[in-house]
């Protein structure tokens, strides 16, 4: 990923570029193909155990060792739902705008893999707990990537099912090794309509749906440990004709590949039409609506709209699943977030939707502001440009950054009270090592309060340097020395 | 076949162990060689009649090793902790003694089918059973190293010189 941050920022150029050329040919040749895209989506369900067995859900444990008598599809074993799942499932449709199915039906799908013991996985394809959602996401978008976009897609429909086991392929001696630790688990598959046009989307799409799963609890989110599977159903045509031929593209474990692996595709495609070729369809072979029937040992699920509708023999008793309280539960979405964030400091959308897109950036630019007098307007450029923009470069997260929260706040008090000029304190904000390692404020402030005189001719020589000799040494001491008393 | 365990507390035997059983009965009180070894004599529930039935495993050199467990393994729950019994049309009960071929038109039969169907149960998220991993390899033939072991799946997967030129070509 390092050595991929440069060609990084290239490709998103290129791929922005991409975007408006294509746009701007379908507004003026209308004939022009352009991409649809429709995301199937695997989430697996945070919760202590599997979807219809009591072991526990883990990683990294050993081959084989979270696996029950029912897991292993041993005979004699029947399926006994877990109700976090379905929790989850409810409470992910809920906050995705979701008409509930009161009740619904699980089904048993059939196909043989040596990761899936039973032959079957039992899933809902007859009625879905949830339908009818929709998810709104954001871009930056304009030539200078800070105009908000926003965009929705709808959501098909979010069912509960059985996750497989793990296939580990060893074409040396012919065989596959089978770790069943994942057979079973909850997943919760969320199926979109085709409502985004190219991989700039579908990823945006995707990093929202990972931060509304992720507030919710009901997924970890993580792509690159397989809590978030991406399959990506890739087509072209022209506006207004009906839809082309379909392919897949699968088993994308970051945000980064799909939004390439699509975009690739549909160029793929619009060429392989330019040259008269068909797009030839390669789907796996039990894609199709056959091998399914009812799963005979689960009667249908019930979910509850409320207290008053519960039958009277079942209230108070564990297994019922009430709409109303998870609804009053549900916790703060990022959208609410981003709208709060708006609000209480005076930020225009663009930098909410940064602060909240970037793990940790939120609660960074929090504690710089309660640093420091400063206006939160005035500081947030300071976050997401400079700060951001940096870490990007170095490609490190927000937890790692070396400039802590009130050493930022520390900097840009001094930088608006005009005892460095922005330069520097942006030469210090680019985390060059060099910097870091000799203004670490704090640390040498406290060196400093202990008489240490080295330190302040080290900090006075430190500030000529950058200044280049243009700071008066006579101010620059005697506020060093205020500073630090 | 009916999903009941998991519904409610008392022991029921499941009715596809039931038709074996009888065609033992009768088969075993036919005959008058019986090897004593190989021979169980299996006490009912108290919701059944008291008579003893004999298993005969003639042509076997097994020992008779039972898995049914041999003291009910629930809790019996209340009737007021679940919904109350849904109804069951004769047409319907008519067209499962047909699909499974048992005679349960009895008052018995008919409460037994409508206590499976009530409701589906919902189990809370604590961790209860895994944890067996030697007890599950060694039903395996071959295992390795805490692996099963499978055949080559069916889907020829690119060697490793076609894929790395799959991945170059897709960098723009």
């Amino acid at each position: 990923p390092g050595r991929d941050a440069p060609a990084q920022s290239r490709s998103n150029r290129t791929f922005s570029m991409l975007e408006y050329v294509l746009a701007c040919l379908c507004r003026s040749r209308p004939h022009e193909l352009v991409g649809v895209v429709g995301l199937e989506i695997h989430a697996q369900i945070q919760s202590n155990t599997k979807l219809f067995s009591g072991s526990k859900v883990g990683f990294s444990a050993p081959p084989n060792s979270l696996v029950s008598f029912f897991d292993a599809s041993l005979p004699g074993t029947l399926p006994v739902l877990n109700r976090r799942c379905v929790e989850a499932a409810v409470m992910t449709a809920l906050a995705l705008n979701c008409t509930i199915n009161k009740k619904s039906f699980f089904d048993r799908k059939h196909y043989f893999y040596a990761d899936l013991p039973a032959g079957y996985q039992i899933t809902q394809q007859r009625r879905a707990v949830a339908v009818d959602g929709q998810l709104a996401y954001s871009l930056l978008g304009g030539r200078k990537r800070n105009q908000i976009q926003s965009r929705t897609v709808r959501i098909k429909q979010i069912q509960l099912e059985q996750d497989s086991g793990k296939s580990l392929h060893d074409d040396q001696r012919s065989q596959t090794l089978i770790d069943l630790n994942r057979a079973g688990v909850g997943l919760m598959e969320l199926v979109m309509e085709p409502d985004m046009s190219c991989g700039e989307q579908a990823a945006a799409a995707v990093r929202e749906l990972q931060l509304v799963l992720q507030a919710l609890g009901t997924c970890q989110g993580n792509m690159s440990e397989g809590q978030l599977r991406v399959d990506a159903n890739v087509s072209v045509h022209r506006p207004g004709e009906e839809l082309g031929v379909r392919t897949e593209v699968k088993n994308i474990n970051s945000a980064r590949f799909l939004s390439r692996a699509i975009d690739y595709e549909i160029q793929r495609q619009i060429e392989a039409l330019g040259r008269g070729e068909a797009v030839l369809n390669e789907t796996r072979t039990y894609d199709s609506k056959s091998g399914f029937m009812p799963e005979p040992n689960l009667p249908p699920l019930v979910v509850y709209e409320d207290r008053g509708s519960v039958p009277a023999g079942l209230l108070g008793a564990e297994g019922v699943v009430v709409l109303e309280g998870l609804r009053e539960g549900l916790p703060e979405l990022p959208s609410v977030k981003r709208a709060r964030l708006v609000r209480s400091y005076g930020l225009l959308p663009e930098h909410s939707f940064t602060l909240v897109n970037e793990d940790g950036l939120m609660e960074y630019f929090e504690a710089v502001v309660k640093e420091t007098r400063k206006e939160p307007r005035k500081l947030i450029g300071w976050v997401t440009n400079e700060l951001l923009g940096h870490l990007k470069h170095h490609n490190l997260s927000v937890s790692k950054c070396p400039v802590s929260p009130s050493a930022l706040a520390e900097l840009l008090e001094l930088q608006e009270a005009g005892h460095i000029s922005s330069t520097v304190a942006k030469q210090v904000a680019s985390l060059s090592p060099s910097v870091c390692d000799s203004v670490s404020l704090s640390v040498s402030v406290r060196a400093l309060q202990e008489g240490n005189k080295k330190v302040l001719n080290r900090l006075m020589g430190l500030v000529q340097k950058e200044t280049k000799g243009r700071a008066d040494p006579v101010l620059v001491r005697s506020l060093l020395e205020e500073k630090t008393s | 076949m009916l999903g009941i365990h998991q519904i409610y507390g008392r022991r029921r035997v499941q009715l596809n162990i039931i038709l074996p059983l009888l065609c033992r009965y009768y088969y075993a009180s036919r005959t008058d060689n019986m090897l004593s070894t190989n021979v169980k004599t299996l006490r009912k529930t108290r919701n059944t009649p008291s008579r003893p039935v004999t298993v005969a495993r003639l042509y076997s050199s097994n020992k008779h090793n039972s898995k049914v467990p041999k003291v009910p393994t629930w809790e019996p729950l209340g009737e007021d902790r679940i919904p109350s019994l849904p109804q069951v049309s004769s047409d319907l009960v008519d067209k499962l003694e047909r699909l499974a071929l048992v005679d349960f038109r009895t008052k018995e039969g008919l409460v037994c089918l409508e206590r499976a169907i009530r409701q589906l149960f919902l189990r809370g998220d604590t961790v209860t059973e895994g944890d067996c991993a030697e007890k599950l390899l060694p039903l395996s033939n071959t295992t390795v190293e805490e692996y099963f072991v499978a055949p080559p799946g069916n889907i020829p997967l690119p060697r490793r010189e076609e894929r790395a030129s799959m991945l170059k070509h897709s960098e723009f």
